[in-house]
């Protein structure tokens, strides 16, 4: 029954990143259609920016905000310098320049800052607190959970509470009505990248500590975790990305606790299918006109 | 009102008919589709064995390995460029054909099975288990669209080091299988180069492969592939079986990629989970892409750019004589970064790779040609 809690714990820990970066994919659906196969790379990139400027300044908070900033400036240009001359093409050539923005940005990665895997310390001591002679959530758990449910909330403010929100609504939702408002629908689109690249940057931030380090690599596994639970939420629902993200997180934590870590991939695929095959929408998905 | 269908019908020859199958005069003007590719295989077969008589050993593995690529590469090119469904999981195909292989022939061996079939039924053993895969990955790609198959695909392609990890007992993990290598027979001398014959094996491979998929493009089944890439209702209204299109395109697919993965995994006489990482099946899209997605010559040019990208940092940091560290950041990243920025120029700019590229110039040359030969001939 520890091991249980324990295994809860870890889950809804890992789930919140999982969240916040099933998120930031929840945004650029939303905002175009297309589902950023770049996300994990991008994260990574901005992980590193955020981690140098760590070991530069020594202050793990200034690392953060680097890393949030370059996150938001990288969205804007990827949409900008690559996306908006895709997009006309169909998905499947957005799909194919993201992964050419992944390799790209890998290759990169490795010439710059070499092709060994580089500590990232956390900002929290990372052992867990005993409450009740159960071991539950480290600090670093709390400050993660903390960081990403803050975070759907300000996004939550901002796309109901703002104009600017309603704009980015509307322009996702009825470009050609919107443009006829007086809504500049292509800087709506870029402000919808960089926000989203800003929230995986933050999601990159909290989950890179985690793992074994920093690497080009680190988030390919997490990219198609996070996939997961954007899909299992439905790809149009913020909060279902959130539910979504701790929910795969719970699974996950239980699979690889009770079965070996080795079986995680196995779960993500076998959860993705029986989602995607049963339920296309996902959980959390409107009724859907039929499609001709 | 006595007009019979019969005045009618010889009036006016609808330019569709000449489309249709079986139609007399599309079949007149282009002989036997498959004499002609037969033609062209025995032709680039017999010019590639003279080339690889001249070649030293390690030149004639890397014709192997491009034929290798090849298998794969122009099953993956039909997939998606014509079919329309993008798969990020044939690194995991290749991987599935190449186990497949080892344990074949792991097999074979232990049961001291000696003789040259074992070669063609070890292959044959790699391309039926890798299309029933494809056939369970299909099965699910017919009810997938866009970003979601190539979310699922992605996650296929993560899967090999887990399955060979949690299977140890089978597929003995990180440290993977070791095989006998194959030896040329006794009949073409003792001392015959090894290599060559692996080219030979691999070139016969990717020859019928070529063969294969290039009749199958040019056939009914190769226009519903495109029919339901184009638009699936409209396929749909002309009667063509969308879902069954879809999954046996998948199934195709991934036979090419099993025995590209077999044959990958003979060229070594071993197999790993390390050479089949996620970065391979995006490298093998990255490959069509660049060679032009949809055509079977583009997969000729991304098998070739395959291999070069696995051999040009060698070469590289060989000649440029760089500090070690330097070299070793180097390595693998400079050429990769360089073809996934051509990956994404060529998506935005020419999406028709090199093959269109090639396609563009010759019919320019063709032309220039023509408008000279009708410039000159009032003179003669």
């Amino acid at each position: 029954m520890e091991r249980f809690w324990f295994l809860t714990f870890d889950g809804l820990a890992s789930g919140a990143v999982y969240a916040a970066f099933a998120l930031a994919l929840v945004l650029i659906w939303r905002a175009a259609r297309v589902v950023n196969f770049a996300q994990g790379a991008m994260a990574v990139a901005t992980a590193y920016v955020g981690y140098a400027v760590v070991s530069a300044t020594g202050s793990y908070w200034l690392g953060l905000a680097a890393a949030i900033l370059s996150g938001l400036a990288l969205g804007a240009l990827v949409e900008r310098l690559l996306m908006r001359f895709a997009g006309p093409g169909g998905p499947l050539n957005q799909v194919i320049v993201a992964l050419g923005l992944v390799l790209v940005i890998q290759a990169m990665l490795g010439m710059v800052f070499g092709n060994d895997y580089r500590p990232a310390p956390a900002p929290f001591d990372t052992d867990a607190l005993t409450i009740g002679g159960v071991a539950a959530l480290s600090p670093y758990d709390l400050w993660v959970l903390g960081s990403a449910l803050t975070v759907v909330a300000l996004l939550a403010l901002l796309f109901t509470r703002t104009p600017v929100g309603l704009r980015m609504r509307a322009a996702a939702f009825a470009p050609e009505v919107s443009r006829l408002l007086g809504v500049s629908v292509g800087r709506m689109l870029t402000l919808g990248w960089a926000l989203a690249a800003g929230v995986g940057a933050l999601a990159g931030m909290l989950v890179v500590p985690t793992g074994l380090g920093l690497h080009s690599h680190a988030m390919d596994l997490v990219f198609v975790v996070a996939f997961t639970a954007a899909v299992v939420g439905g790809l149009d629902s913020p909060v279902g990305a959130v539910v979504g993200g701790l929910l795969v997180g719970l699974i996950l934590s239980y699979v690889t606790g009770y079965l070996g870590p080795d079986t995680t991939p196995l779960a993500v695929l076998v959860l993705l299918l029986a989602v995607l095959l049963v339920r296309p929408g996902g959980l959390f998905s409107a009724a859907r006109a039929r499609h001709v | 009102m006595t007009s019979t269908p019969t005045e009618i019908a010889p009036a006016a020859p609808s330019p569709l008919r000449r489309l249709l199958p079986g139609a007399p005069a599309g079949r007149e003007a282009r002989g036997s589709t498959l004499l002609r590719h037969l033609a062209v295989a025995v032709f680039v077969g017999t010019l590639v064995v003279l080339v690889t008589n001249q070649l030293a050993p390690y030149q004639n593995l890397q014709v192997a390995r491009v034929c290798a690529f090849l298998c794969v590469t122009a099953g993956h090119t039909v997939l998606v460029g014509l079919n329309g469904q993008l798969s990020l999981g044939h690194g995991a195909l290749m991987a599935t054909g190449a186990y497949t292989m080892a344990l074949t022939q792991q097999a074979l061996d232990e049961r001291a099975v000696r003789g040259w079939w074992t070669l063609p039924a070890s292959l044959l053993a790699a391309v039926a288990v890798t299309a029933l895969g494809g056939l369970v990955v299909g099965l699910a790609a017919a009810r997938l669209r866009g970003p979601y198959l190539a979310g699922v695909t992605l996650a296929v392609a993560t899967l090999v080091p887990a399955v060979t990890t949690i299977f140890t007992g089978v597929f003995n993990g990180e440290q993977g299988l070791p095989f006998p290598a194959q030896t040329p027979p006794a009949a073409l001398g003792a001392y015959f180069q090894p290599e060559r014959w692996l080219a030979w094996i691999a070139l016969a491979a990717a020859l019928l492969t070529m063969l294969l998929l290039a009749n199958l493009v040019r056939s009914r089944f190769g226009r519903s592939l495109r029919a339901v890439r184009d638009d699936e209702v409209a396929a749909r209204l002309a009667g063509i079986p969308v879902a069954r299109t879809q999954v046996l395109a998948f199934v195709v697919s991934a036979a090419c990629a099993g025995l590209g993965g077999g044959v990958y995994a003979m060229l070594t006489a071993t197999v790993a989970p390390g050479k089949f990482p996620l970065d391979l099946s995006l490298f093998l899209l990255m490959a069509i892409v660049i060679g032009g997605l949809g055509s079977l010559a583009g997969a000729v040019w991304g098998a070739v750019l395959l291999v070069a990208l696995q051999d040009l940092p060698g070469l590289l940091t060989e000649h440029l004589s760089l500090s070690a560290g330097l070299a070793q950041r180097l390595e693998g990243n400079l050429a990769l970064a360089v073809f996934g920025l051509v990956l994404i120029v060529v998506m935005l700019a020419a999406p028709g790779g090199i093959a269109g590229g090639v396609r563009a110039v010759r019919a320019r040359l063709l032309a220039a040609l023509r408008r000279r030969r009708a410039t000159r001939s009032p003179d003669r």
